[in-house]
């Protein structure tokens, strides 16, 4: 009987009081492809973390071949045998990919031979990392991570943002790996390439690894079920939706035919007053790059947006906030001052203009801070310093002060995100209390299961367009195909690629 | 046991002692400041005549005021090193125009600030230079501008006698051992402490230092708040120019240029961030007191200049570094 290649048992990690990785199994057997799967915070990025030594285990063991290791750093995991390819190339961009390599004390024939052996050896090693294309760029990354021939090769989320060439050069990869005797562990969100080439698969569910089985016995369906778990019939009377037919109302928002970059190709959609409209997408389909160019933060490189029927072109966010349009961004950290107080925090927005720069009207402040922080119930024992905080009342300070400025338009980038089950519930019954007061709201949100709960209709973002609008009754299972491109009509994609 | 315990005791304290110089850093700095004068003046008794403490005040009062300049600039992580030679140059220019009148004089010294203050703050706030190379450049070029200003029949050439009202606000008595200028602290003082704490703009300059990224989404320019900030600290540099060279009864191109570093030295001591967002101009007064007392302290050792100078400087960066220490600031 041959030993596992890898055994991950009751692997766990937190930070603080926020779980991320709550009891992690994992087998990988030597020649096996292994897919780990999982929604959005699921604990995959963690493990792999883990695994690789960026981060040690608050708790577990990692064994491989039968012996116990625990990695603290990527070098001494790749002397181990676990070699990765992470999302992001982690390359300096303004030496060349030959200094990179050296740097990084890669053996460079050994990347050579593997470049060659991907059909890429007409490569210029003598580049500039920033002026070669990210694609090639993760195929430069996989090349290193082959040099040091490692028994098991991680990958995580490589074919994320690869043209089809590239990705099969990828496949091919994994196989010659796994004839040779060694293991993979691919990451993806793309369902069809786990069925197709991997020989195993395990789920990963809110930190727990909860179903291993065959891709090919199980197909796509019983992978999203297994993704979903009960959630899918989770009991959902603690949504509320609009009771008015809002059809016949104009949009306040209206976004029409924007682009940006290779990210964002043609989005269109519109949000009406009193509306919760959600966004659903995996990671990096480009809706992070729609949320900051909407709020001013960057600019679309062609399209249109419309507020209450006029043009906005905004080249600052001051120009979408002047016109009632504010965003919640993903990462609090870049909306909070942590060194000031909670009333600094809420007021900020009202001192954005020249005029506003004098003596502070300190009663009429007052009273709107204090609004918000009733409405949010925020805790202020802790007032002198934003950071002193939990993670959740800094959350409602950076939605709170949109309450003390007022707005129109609430974008919401994943505003859940990392904060407790109990203020979660406090921010969907604000969100639904705004939008019955008339407001217009786009929320992106990486949990599913907030859609049943805020929102009146939701647009799928997929490789950077729109690829489904649908019912927020649409079941999760729904979503989360048509969130993987599973639309009834694929061929639709392809047009314009 | 015990040992851990004391350990664990003397871990809170540093921690308690941390929070309150957090919180309550005038008071902490207002009893350092005490003690040193004290010992100071076993030393040198002097220190505790009518004239001892008028001239402890005397010096501390334009350094505060150059430490005003840094302090703001550091609220928003910046810095000004172009503040001596501003201070210079206000001062030359403002004796060059005595002649014609106490409201030209001033007048052009406190534009030369203002001037000056705005090329810092343009290029620091629209083209994104790092402060230090911003300022650090534009004193080189004001040495420049000085020099050549007055040699021959440069633009600087005229005469060095001071304007009268300089020389009395910079070196006269208000009453007891209160010198005149200690009311020119005093209005700069509630200027900037009401400026920081009660304003628009004074929220935006913390702001702008504690999270820039934040300023922007919340619909600040940034770049305005920058310009302001150095506009501010080019004129309060001309003043503490102008008081410097009231003590001094002239005018020279290089003349403020020691206080440089104890002024924001002074600043730091006083509980301002060098990274910005935390610290206000009460404690930089202070800072301004210690850092003078110190001198004088020193002043009293036989030994070089030179060693003096060395002793001061490992004094300030001790003290800096036990209160960035015990306060926990650091870039987290």
């Amino acid at each position: 009987m041959t030993l596992p290649l890898l055994t991950a048992t009751d692997v766990a990690k937190s930070y603080g009081p926020v779980v991320a990785l709550r009891s992690a199994n994992l087998i990988v057997e030597p020649g096996q492809a292994h897919a780990l799967l999982g929604a959005n915070g699921a604990g995959k990025s963690t493990f792999v973390k883990i695994l690789t030594g960026v981060i040690g285990a608050g708790h577990g063991a990692v064994l491989m071949n039968g012996e116990e290791v625990r990695f603290s750093s990527p070098e001494q995991a790749r002397r181990g045998g676990i070699a990765s390819v992470y999302q992001d190339p982690a390359l300096l961009p303004d030496l060349t990919l030959r200094q990179n390599l050296k740097l990084t004390r890669t053996p460079l024939d050994e990347v050579e031979k593997a470049l060659e052996q991907m059909g890429l050896a007409g490569l210029d090693l003598n580049e500039l990392v920033r002026d070669v294309s990210l694609p090639f760029l993760r195929m430069i990354d996989l090349a290193r991570a082959l040099a040091h021939r490692p028994r098991l090769l991680v990958l995580d989320e490589i074919t994320a943002a690869l043209p089809t060439d590239l990705a099969a050069t990828v496949f091919e990869v994994m196989r010659r790996q796994t004839d040779s005797g060694g293991s993979v562990l691919f990451i993806s969100h793309r369902l069809e390439e786990v069925v197709t080439y991997c020989d195993m698969c395990t789920v990963f569910r809110d930190g727990k690894d909860v179903a291993a089985f065959v891709p090919r016995e199980g197909g796509e369906n019983r992978i999203v079920q297994a993704m979903l778990g009960d959630a899918a019939n989770l009991v959902r009377e603690g949504g509320r939706r609009s009771v008015q037919d809002l059809t016949a109302v104009a949009p306040r928002l209206r976004v029409e035919h924007v682009a940006a970059g290779r990210e964002l190709v043609d989005v269109s959609f519109d949000v009406r007053p009193g509306e919760v409209v959600g966004v659903v997408a995996l990671e990096g389909q480009g809706q992070d790059i729609l949320f900051e160019a909407l709020a001013g933060d960057r600019r679309f490189s062609s399209g249109e947006v419309l507020v209450d029927g006029e043009r906005l072109v905004a080249r600052h966010p001051a120009a979408a906030i002047d016109r009632g349009m504010v965003l919640v961004p993903a990462d609090r950290a870049t909306a909070l001052l942590p060194q000031r107080s909670i009333e600094e925090n809420l007021a900020l927005t009202l001192y954005r203009r020249g005029r506003s720069w004098g003596p502070i009207p300190g009663r009429a402040v007052r009273t709107k801070v204090q609004n918000a922080i009733d409405r949010m119930s925020i805790d202020t024992r802790a007032a002198a310093q934003a950071r002193r905080l939990s993670g959740g009342n800094q959350q409602k300070l950076t939605i709170g002060r949109w309450l003390t400025a007022g707005f129109k338009t609430l974008l919401l980038f994943d505003p859940t995100r990392g904060i407790d089950i109990g203020t979660k519930h406090q921010i969907y019954d604000l969100i639904r209390e705004e939008a019955d007061n008339g407001a217009a709201v786009l929320m992106y949100t990486s949990e599913l299961r907030e859609i049943a709960l805020v929102a009146d209709r939701v647009v799928v973002l997929y490789r950077g367009r729109i690829v489904a609008e649908l019912p927020a009754a649409a079941d999760e299972e729904e979503l989360l195909s048509a969130a993987h491109g599973m639309v009834p009509n694929p061929a639709d994609l392809e047009v314009g690629r | 046991m015990s040992t851990v315990s004391t350990i664990d005791d003397a871990a809170t304290r540093g921690r308690r002692m941390g929070r309150m110089l957090t919180e309550r850093p005038v008071i902490v700095l207002s009893a350092a400041l005490l003690v040193l004068y004290v010992v100071t003046g076993i030393q040198d008794p002097s220190l505790f005549t009518a004239q001892g403490i008028r001239s402890t005040l005397l010096l501390a009062c334009p350094l505060a005021i150059m430490a005003a300049a840094q302090t703001v600039c550091m609220l928003t992580g910046g810095i000004d090193l172009s503040s001596a030679m501003i201070a210079n140059f206000a001062a030359y220019i403002s004796a060059n125009n005595a002649g014609a009148g106490p409201l030209q004089s001033l007048g052009f010294a406190f534009l030369v600030g203002a001037v000056v203050g705005l090329i810092n703050g343009v290029g620091v706030g629209v083209f994104k230079v790092n402060p230090l190379i911003m300022t650090l450049g534009m004193s080189s070029v004001l040495v420049g501008v000085v020099t050549v200003g007055i040699v021959g029949d440069g633009f600087l050439s005229g005469s060095s006698r001071l304007l009268p009202f300089v020389k009395t606000v910079g070196s006269g008595n208000l009453f007891g051992p209160i010198p005149l200028n200690a009311t020119v602290l005093l209005l700069v003082s509630v200027a900037l402490l009401y400026g920081l704490r009660r304003t628009g703009l004074g929220r935006n300059i913390y702001a702008v230092g504690d999270n820039e990224p934040a300023v922007r989404l919340a619909g600040s320019r940034v770049w305005q708040v920058l310009i302001a900030v150095y506009v501010i600290a080019g004129i309060l540099a001309a003043l503490a120019g102008l008081m410097f060279s009231g003590i001094s009864g002239s005018v020279g191109p290089d003349q403020t240029n020691s206080y440089l570093l104890p002024a924001i030295a002074a600043a730091v001591i006083g509980g301002t961030s060098i990274l910005g967002g935390t610290g206000g101009f009460a404690g930089t007064i202070v800072g301004a007191l210690i850092l003078t007392v110190l001198n004088r302290l020193l002043l009293g050792f036989e030994t070089s200049e030179a060693v003096r100078q060395i002793i001061y400087g490992i004094i300030v960066l001790a003290l800096a570094w036990v209160y960035v220490r015990l306060t926990g600031q650091r870039a987290d």
